[in-house]
């Protein structure tokens, strides 16, 4: 009896799970068959599941209109720069946080935080006039300072939180047998941490991928990424539906790639240290 | 080892970027920013002609939605940024960026350019104390779209010119909810150009105005009380289920699949109700928008314009590409590539003269009729302070808009009366026009 009871629990459970699954998953189905519809089928109602005629005509007017390429590499650098610029400033920040905190150090991480309530339009004017005076608007190295130090007290906070489960007698041991502070950070503390870091970097890497306000305003063509690729097919006036699914799949897919082969990893991180 | 050769490539890496940024060319290059609609895109895909005509200007596009398009261009004009040189705007911002002195001055343009050809209506709209500050690229008025099949088995003929009271009759006769028909589609989206273009430019109709000569609000009025109720029973009649969800790109759906009776919208929708994609393409006539016998017509007026920001360093170069983009020429190259019925409407009056343009686009007529009778100086019976048939020219009008149309939507989905969502209006009016020192 008791076993009948758990394996309905168990379908019940799955079948919940399922459910969740791919209600979240529908947008991007959606968005996946529409991009082959033509506008007409795109818009029918009721509306069409599978029984149309896939096109691949609006990928190829997507390419025609737009410099996919560009925006694509744009995109990575971007993201990656931002995330690998924030790594090497926010791993030495939260070892000392961690590990030789002061009696501020909390405070001083409450602070970090809040500047992310800060919202992001109170600090538009002063930063696009200072890069309008250093002569950097429109271009990929402000994007990745911008877009680190928007992300940066989020690495240090996850940074933080991971190496405090990082046994500080390690280090001790380390520096009694001669190690510097670079080495010990580089050669003790980083390969202990690596999956925590992992998972800060992937997080980082999909929160730069799909921030949209600064990068669509500090940018006009050549640095600028496929979040404003987006923006460029949608349209108030005029059916466009199909052209901007297929425009969204195509910014999309490279990080939903990275996101499934990194799926492990990235659950890995965002658990570590919730169960003791 | 690894890991320090790890962040030595990170270093790199940044620097690299930031380089590969800065490469740059010598012609003169001129940086568009411009909204994805039709007709944008049709120029984009004329460029050769262009190119061939003067290839030492090169041209690069920013396609935006028009939000994003009106914060971009508005950090840059305003911050003196110089990213753009030259900007699609409406016929709201140009009064306002003109007065602003952010925008070049178009009066020297030469006389090839024609300029008096350009549609009345338009030019005030996009002038400034008599001086042109942005040339149209394509204009529109709105009017009445209706199935004259439907019209026929209510018994019913269309007049030209319609009143408000035909219209409700007629959409009441037409509807048909057991067959998905809804006598009527208007806008029901919250939003300053949604709901509140349609509203504003039916309250004109009215004799309501949004503010009185020393900018005090006028929602507390019989006229704005006679318009919203009008508008909310004539929708609970016979408009379609969720309206207030509807904007354009849903109505026009809905008018294509035959699921509406009427639609009062842009002229420019009148290419794409009678296109591949309309349904009912064979069965639509055209009229005016309506009115209540007051003077005034309840169709609005919107150009989208090209103009060319101060900041601009290739100012001359800018002139040219708009003599090009919006000069007596285009219409023919486009009727050349793409058919008559695709060139741009409601810029230029010579174009509503050409046989060939009347004789493809069957609301030719009803358009050129519905900009003449709109004035953006005198939009409605009693005098007003400001500029702009459905829109208000002043800074704050976009915030103040969408807010009202937040009230009006509500009342449309049911979760207000007429009366309480025009009393909120009143309030949050007076209180932000206040706030902005009026």
């Amino acid at each position: 009896m008791a076993r009948a009871i758990t394996t309905r629990k168990k379908v019940m459970w799955t079948a919940l799970s399922w459910g969740i699954g791919l209600l979240i998953f529908f947008p991007i189905l959606w968005t996946f068959l529409t991009s082959f519809k033509t506008e007409a089928t795109a818009i029918a109602d009721p509306p069409v599941w599978f029984a149309f005629d896939w096109t691949l005509e609006n990928y190829r007017a997507v390419q025609e209109r737009s410099n996919y390429p560009l925006a694509l590499t744009n995109s990575i650098i971007i993201a990656v720069g931002s995330t690998i610029l924030g790594i090497a400033i926010a791993v030495p920040a939260a070892w000392a946080m961690a590990f030789v905190p002061g009696r501020r150090t909390k405070d001083v991480l409450l602070w970090m935080l809040s500047t992310k309530m800060l919202p992001a339009v109170g600090v538009l004017y002063p930063l696009v006039l200072l890069a309008k005076w250093l002569g950097v608007m429109d271009s990929r190295i402000l994007l990745i300072v911008v877009l680190m130090l928007i992300n940066l007290p989020i690495i240090v906070w996850m940074l933080y939180t991971y190496f405090r489960e990082i046994p500080g007698e390690i280090l001790e041991a380390a520096r009694m047998d001669g190690a510097s502070l670079r080495n010990e950070i580089i050669y003790v503390l980083t390969p202990m941490a690596i999956p925590g870091i992992a998972s800060t970097i992937l997080l980082n890497i999909i929160l730069a991928w799909n921030e949209a306000f600064w990068t669509i305003l500090l940018t006009t063509v050549d640095a600028a990424p496929l979040t404003k690729f987006i923006a460029s097919f949608s349209a108030p006036e005029g059916l466009f539906y199909a052209k901007l699914s297929a425009a969204s799949m195509m910014a999309i897919a490279p990080i939903l790639v990275m996101g499934w082969f990194s799926q492990k990893q990235l659950v890995r991180g965002l658990t570590f240290g919730a169960v003791k | 080892m690894k890991l320090e050769r790890a962040f030595f490539a990170a270093t790199a890496i940044v620097s690299v970027a930031a380089t590969a940024a800065m490469a740059q060319s010598d012609a003169t290059t001129l940086t568009i920013a411009t909204v994805n609609n039709g007709d944008m895109i049709t120029m984009q895909g004329l460029m050769d002609d262009f190119n061939e005509k003067h290839p030492d200007i090169n041209v690069e596009w920013v396609t935006l939605e028009e939000n994003v398009l009106r914060q971009n261009v508005t950090t840059d004009i305003s911050t003196g940024g110089g990213q753009y040189d030259i900007l699609t705007i409406g016929t709201y911002e140009v009064p306002i960026w003109g007065a602003n002195g952010w925008l070049v001055p178009l009066d020297d343009l030469p006389a090839e350019y024609e300029v008096d050809d350009i549609i009345p209506a338009i030019r005030d709209g996009l002038s400034v104390d008599d001086t042109l500050y942005a040339v149209p690229f394509y204009g529109e008025s709105s009017f009445t779209m209706y199935r004259k099949d439907l019209m026929e088995e209510a018994g019913l003929e269309m007049p030209d010119a319609p009143t408000w009271e035909f219209i409700r009759d007629a959409a009441a006769k037409m509807t048909d909810r057991e067959n998905d028909v809804n006598g009527i589609c208007l806008r029901g989206k919250a939003g300053w150009g949604e709901n509140m273009a349609l509203l504003t430019a039916m309250s004109n109709s009215f004799g309501a105005r949004w503010f009185d000569e020393d900018w005090n609000a006028q929602f507390d009025s019989e006229a704005w009380s006679n318009t919203l109720n009008f508008y909310l029973d004539m929708m609970e009649e016979s408009g379609p289920a969720g309206a207030a969800n509807n904007g354009f790109n849903e109505n026009l759906t809905l008018f294509q699949q035959g699921k509406c009776g009427i639609w009062i919208d842009a002229t420019s929708a009148g290419q794409f109700v009678v296109n591949d994609d309309s349904t009912v393409a064979e069965h639509v006539g055209f009229a005016q928008a309506p009115d209540t016998g007051l003077g005034k017509r309840g169709n609005w007026l919107w150009a989208w314009s090209l103009a060319i920001p101060t900041s601009s360093e290739n100012v001359e170069a800018a002139k040219t590409f708009l003599t090009w983009a919006t000069g007596p020429d285009y219409g023919e190259l486009v009727a050349n590539e793409k058919g008559w019925v695709a060139v741009p409407p409601g810029t230029r009056s010579s174009l509503y003269e050409n046989e060939n343009y009347t004789g493809a686009a069957p609301f030719a007529d009803m358009t050129m009729a519905s900009m003449n009778t709109a004035d953006p100086n005198n939009p409605t019976v009693d005098p007003v302070p400001y500029t702009g048939v459905q829109f208000v020219a002043i800074p704050e009008f976009q915030g103040i808009g969408t807010q009202v149309g937040q009230q009006f939507a509500a009342a449309l989905a049911g979760q207000q009366s007429a009366e309480d969502a025009l009393a909120a209006a009143q309030e949050l009016t007076n209180e932000e026009m206040e706030a902005a020192g009026y």
